[in-house]
């Protein structure tokens, strides 16, 4: 009898063993590198934050002086600051553009591969490649703009070797190798769109501009919510490009929170406070997420 | 009509801007230095040579930086199939205890950007030995949340239907999935394998933190510090670029039909 039993209860044991141990063996090895390269990685970076760590050795606690710190650092101001003039005109001007690119695509047109491959193919270029490709085509003495401006009687300018102007000069390069993005999210989103709806809206007299701004636009706007977060969290944390092409220079003018931080924690081996400022920047990165889908919902 | 005119008119002219750097680019790697440091500069080659190819391929460590690379990237798309499909499937089809949970916190995982990461990472791998070798640049790679995110999607769209005929038939989970399923998800894959290669192919922060010794560099840090040793060579570079580009734009123009319907299911559009 109660030999019986335990085989039961064993058996009914094995039943529901069997498909957890089915489920996690499809799930452990994946589940085990993300946990271990990102759970728990996220979880010490906080950990991390507290200390005055060299890089070497884990430091002293020092409770929230590190966070105390970044108020007072005035070259982190600049580099946010940089940051912050960055991604207020790369995010409008690669989402706009984009916009204005797949709406052009989707008019059924000839010769659409060709277009949607001239504009996603930079995208696929590396920043290290398209450094080397900027720093050639914007030299200020030899480089093809500059011999392009002159043939048109324009003043010949720094480009990249001026303070004034190497932050533009990345935003142009940045939308150059970022609109295939938004372009190519945008034209799915359109080819979504129901064609009565807009038929509808053009018989009940709706001129384009008005068929656009109150038919097309709403429709779109899941993807320009999520085209507007991944755009800003890309921008924000701008780094690559830097280091391919001014290094943070001329004049610390093109110096991101991204590259200070790597300075801060690879080069002069703060790693504590590295990871305070990487934190910090990790909870705007939320907040304004939270912001666009908070007001994308009303 | 009239509207598809004024759209030539608007994407021609802009096309051509956004490939002219990448044609000229390519241009550039087939002429002598002679021709490239003159002013203005020339447009065409006037003395078509490959010595540009000759001198990264011969002079450099350029070789090994492409096999690295190569090394890197296979691994990455060759563990995101593998893992990330094999975990997509088990959060879309199967149940099992604690699947919500760790599905959540792997999810939660997409949020954290590799600013934060980056220096737990390397004191874990300083730890591991792992530091300045090709391993440092290989093992962030083999699985992602947004891979398993991507996969489990995608089953997720699939009918039920054929897995059940499978199992009837006697198949195991493992059989059902490696014959039925995984086949099925041929244009999900294309996808994983497309953003894979491009994420690893091209990083440049992680190993430029990871690795310091040159033997172990890979192309992109490679070519980050081979412009500042070979400053005016420029065809050195632009071929040490063309090569450096070509697998990524072919592997977009083979998997472009597959990642746009991609889009749709993962819900990435709107």
């Amino acid at each position: 009898m109660t030999v019986f039993a335990a085989q039961v209860s064993g058996r009914r044991r094995a039943r529901r063993l069997l498909p957890d141990l089915t489920g996690w063996g499809f799930v452990l090895p994946a589940t085990l590198v993300i946990v271990g390269l990102s759970l728990f990685p996220a979880v010490w970076a906080l950990l991390l934050s507290l200390r005055d760590g060299d890089l070497l050795t884990g430091g002293e606690y020092v409770g929230l002086q590190n966070y105390r710190d970044m108020l007072g650092d005035t070259e982190l101001a600049a580099a946010a600051g940089h940051t912050a003039l960055y991604t207020v005109l790369f995010v409008p001007g690669s989402v706009v553009l984009g916009l204005a690119l797949a709406l052009a695509l989707n008019l059924k047109i000839r010769l659409i591969g060709f277009y949607r491959t001239c504009f996603f193919v930079p995208y696929v270029v590396s920043a290290a490649a398209t450094g080397i490709l900027a720093n050639f085509v914007f030299d200020p003495d030899f480089g093809i703009v500059n011999a392009g401006l002159k043939a048109l009687g324009l003043p010949a300018t720094g480009f990249l070797q001026d303070p004034g102007q190497a932050m533009l000069t990345l935003v142009v390069i940045s939308i150059w190798g970022g609109v295939g993005m938004p372009a190519v999210v945008y034209l799915a989103a359109l080819q979504d769109i129901p064609r009565e709806l807009v038929e509808a809206a053009r018989v009940d007299g709706g001129v384009g501009r008005h068929v656009l701004r109150h038919v097309v636009l709403p429709q779109l706007r899941p993807a320009t919510v999520f085209l507007l977060i991944w755009q800003t969290i890309t921008a924000l944390q701008l780094f690559d490009l830097v280091y391919t092409t001014t290094k943070g220079q001329p004049l610390d003018s093109t110096t991101t929170i991204v590259f200070y931080l790597y300075r801060q924690a690879f080069q002069l081996f703060h790693s504590g406070y590295g990871t305070a400022i990487a934190y910090v920047l990790f909870l705007v990165t939320l907040a304004i997420s939270g912001a666009v889908l908070w007001r994308s919902a009303r | 009509m009239r509207r598809r005119h004024l759209a030539h008119l608007f994407l021609m002219p802009a096309a051509l801007l956004f490939v002219a750097p990448l044609v000229w680019m390519v241009l550039t790697a087939f002429m002598p230095d002679s021709d490239i440091n003159t002013y203005p500069p020339k447009l065409w080659p006037e003395h078509f040579t490959t010595a540009g190819f000759a001198r990264i391929f011969t002079e450099d460590d350029y070789p090994l930086w492409l096999a690295n690379t190569v090394i890197v990237a296979v691994a990455a798309v060759a563990g995101h199939v593998v893992l990330c499909s094999l975990a997509g499937y088990g959060f879309a089809r199967l149940s099992f205890r604690g699947r919500g949970l760790t599905f959540g916190a792997l999810m939660a995982t997409i949020m954290v950007p590799t600013q934060v990461l980056m220096i737990p990472t390397f004191l874990l791998f300083k730890n591991m030995g792992l530091i300045d070798t090709l391993g440092a640049a290989i093992v962030p790679w083999l699985a992602s949340a947004f891979g398993v995110f991507l996969m489990r999607q995608f089953f997720l769209s699939l009918p039920k239907e054929l897995e059940e005929a499978a199992t009837i038939d006697g198949c195991s989970r493992l059989g059902v999935f490696f014959r039925v399923v995984l086949p099925l998800a041929r244009p999900a894959l294309a996808t994983l394998v497309v953003f894979t290669l491009l994420g690893a192919w091209n990083d440049l922060l992680w190993p430029l933190i990871a690795i310091s010794s040159e033997d172990s560099y890979t192309l992109q840090l490679g070519l980050a510090t081979f412009s500042g040793a070979r400053h005016t060579e420029w065809s050195a570079l632009m071929a040490g670029n063309v090569v450096a580009v070509l697998p990524l734009v072919a592997a977009f123009v083979l998997a472009q039909r597959h990642f746009v319907a991609t889009m749709s299911f993962s819900g990435l559009k709107g």
